[in-house]
C-alpha cells in the first residue's frame, strides 16, 4: 500500500514535473503573447478610483487622485515630427554691419525682426470700404436644386422664348449651358440665365454624356471688334453686329447633340414635348400650374 | 326632398377641417349643431365634430348609439366601406381632380396630345356619318340612330 503510494508519488511526481517544465516554455509563450496582446489591445480601463460620497462629490481631492491614478507616470507628449525637427534650428535673431564713417566703430549688431513702431490705440484695425466685396470672378454660384443636369428647361426670354430646352451643366460665370438639341427645337448649344428660366420636373438621363471641355464662358462670349486707330465716323461699320456660324459651333453641337438624341429617344413622346412650345391661355394661372 | 339622413351609423365626408378627405361614422349626435363621429378605419379618432363640416354619403352602417370604436369598426368591415366609397363616382372624381393638379408639364402635353388623337377619331366618324346621310337622303332615321349611339 504504503510503497504503491509512495511510488505512486514519484510517477506522478515525474511526469508532473515534466508538465511544468513543459508549461513553462508553453506558459511563457502564452504569457508572451496574451502580454503582447494586451499591448495591442486596449488595456481593460479601471472602474472609477474615487468614490462617490453624494452626487457630484467624490472622496478624494484633485490632488490626492493625481497621485492615485499614478499620472505622475503618465505624461505623454505628443511624438516629435519631422517639421518640429527641422524647426529647431532657430534663424538668426542678429546680424553684424558694417557701418562708415571714422570714429564709429567699424560695424553695428542689428535686429533683423524689429519691434513694431506703432501700435494703434484699437484692436481690431478699421475694415475697408471694400471689405466683403469681392470682384464677379469670386462670386459664389448658386445653382436651383430644380435644376440637374438633364432637366429640361422653359426658356423665357430671349429670341427662344417659350422653348423647352435640355440643361447640360453650370458655366463658371453661374450660367447654364444648354441645348435643344438642335435639330429638335432649333436651339443650339447657348448659355441661359437661371433666373429667366422654368425647371420642370422632367429630367433626361444624362449620365453618361461628355461634354466637351472648350464649352466655357470664352467660348460663348460675344466678341467686339475695337481697333482705336479709327476716329469716329468708321467706328460704327467695322463691329461686328452679325452672328457668323464658325465650323467649330457646329462639330461642337453634333458631338453632344449625338449623345442627347439617342437618350431622348427612349423616352416616348419625349421628342415631341421639347419640340412644342409653352404658352399660357384662359383660365391657366402659372402661380397654380405644377411643373 | 332629402334623401339622406343623419343617423346612427351614417358614413359622412369630411369636407374641411384637420380631417378633410375623410370618411367617418356618425356613432352619437350631441345637439343640434355636433355629432359624435369615429373613423377606425380612416385614421379619425372618436370626437366631437360639427355638421357644418361634414357632407353625408349613401353608405349607412349598423351600429346602436354610442357603440364603441370596436364596434364600429367591425360593422365597417363587414360593409366594406372603404372599397365602396372607392367604387362611388364621388370618390372618383376627388382622385380625378387630384390627379389634374398635380399634372407636371410633360404630363398635360400628353394630355393634350391624346385628347387631340381622341378628338380627330370622333370628328372623323362623325364626317363619316355626315357623309353617308348627306348621300343616302332616304335614310335620314337610320343615321340619327347611330348618332344617338355614337353619343
Amino acid at each position: 500500500g504504503e510503497k504503491a503510494a509512495s511510488e505512486k508519488k514519484p510517477a506522478e511526481k515525474a511526469p508532473s514535473k515534466k508538465k511544468p517544465a513543459e508549461k513553462k516554455p508553453a506558459e511563457q509563450k502564452t504569457s508572451q503573447k496574451e502580454g503582447g496582446e494586451k499591448k495591442k489591445k486596449v488595456r481593460k480601463h479601471h472602474a472609477s478610483r474615487n468614490p462617490v460620497l453624494a452626487r457630484g462629490i467624490g472622496r478624494y481631492s484633485r490632488s490626492a487622485m493625481y497621485a492615485r491614478k499614478a499620472l505622475y507616470k503618465r505624461k505623454y507628449t505628443a511624438p516629435e515630427t519631422k517639421i518640429e525637427k527641422k524647426k529647431k534650428e532657430k534663424p538668426r535673431a542678429t546680424i553684424t554691419k558694417p557701418v562708415g564713417g571714422d570714429k564709429n566703430g567699424g560695424s553695428r549688431v542689428v535686429k533683423i525682426r524689429k519691434m513694431p513702431r506703432y501700435y494703434p490705440t484699437e484692436d481690431v484695425p478699421r475694415k475697408l470700404l471694400s471689405h466683403g466685396k469681392k470682384p464677379f470672378c469670386q462670386h459664389k454660384r448658386r445653382l436651383r436644386a430644380s435644376i440637374t443636369p438633364g432637366t429640361v428647361l422653359i426658356l423665357l426670354t430671349g429670341r427662344h422664348r417659350g422653348k423647352r430646352v435640355v440643361f447640360l451643366k453650370q458655366l463658371a460665370t453661374g450660367l447654364l449651358l444648354v441645348t435643344g438639341p438642335l435639330v429638335i427645337n432649333r436651339v443650339p448649344l447657348r448659355r441661359a440665365h437661371q433666373k429667366f428660366v422654368i425647371a420642370t420636373s422632367t429630367k433626361v438621363d444624362i449620365s453618361g454624356v461628355k461634354i466637351p471641355k472648350h464649352l466655357t464662358d470664352a467660348y460663348f462670349k460675344k466678341k467686339k471688334l475695337r481697333k482705336p486707330k479709327h476716329q469716329e465716323g468708321e467706328i460704327f461699320d467695322t463691329e461686328k453686329e452679325k452672328y457668323e456660324l464658325t465650323e467649330q459651333r457646329k462639330s461642337d453641337q453634333k458631338a453632344v447633340d449625338s449623345q442627347i438624341l439617342a437618350r431622348i429617344k427612349q423616352v416616348p413622346q419625349l421628342r415631341g414635348y421639347l419640340r412644342s412650345t409653352f404658352c399660357l391661355s384662359n383660365g391657366v394661372y402659372p402661380h397654380k400650374l405644377v411643373f | 326632398v332629402f334623401k339622406r339622413f343623419v343617423e346612427i351609423g351614417r358614413v359622412a365626408f369630411i369636407s374641411f377641417g384637420p380631417h378633410a378627405g375623410k370618411l367617418v361614422a356618425i356613432v352619437d349626435v350631441i345637439d343640434q349643431n355636433r355629432a359624435l363621429v369615429d373613423g377606425p378605419c380612416s385614421g379619425v379618432r372618436r370626437q366631437a365634430m360639427p355638421f357644418k363640416c361634414m357632407q353625408l354619403t349613401d353608405f349607412v352602417l349598423k351600429f346602436p348609439h354610442s357603440a364603441r370604436q370596436k364596434c364600429v369598426r367591425l360593422a365597417w368591415e363587414k360593409e366594406n366601406i372603404n372599397e365602396k366609397w372607392a367604387a362611388t363616382r364621388w370618390a372618383k372624381k376627388i382622385e380625378a381632380r387630384e390627379k389634374k393638379a398635380k399634372m407636371t408639364d410633360f404630363d398635360r402635353y400628353k394630355v393634350m396630345k391624346a385628347k387631340k388623337m381622341r378628338n380627330r377619331i370622333i370628328k372623323h366618324e362623325m364626317k363619316k356619318l355626315q357623309k353617308m346621310s348627306s348621300k343616302k337622303g332616304k335614310k335620314p332615321e337610320k343615321s340619327e340612330k347611330v348618332k344617338k349611339a355614337q353619343k
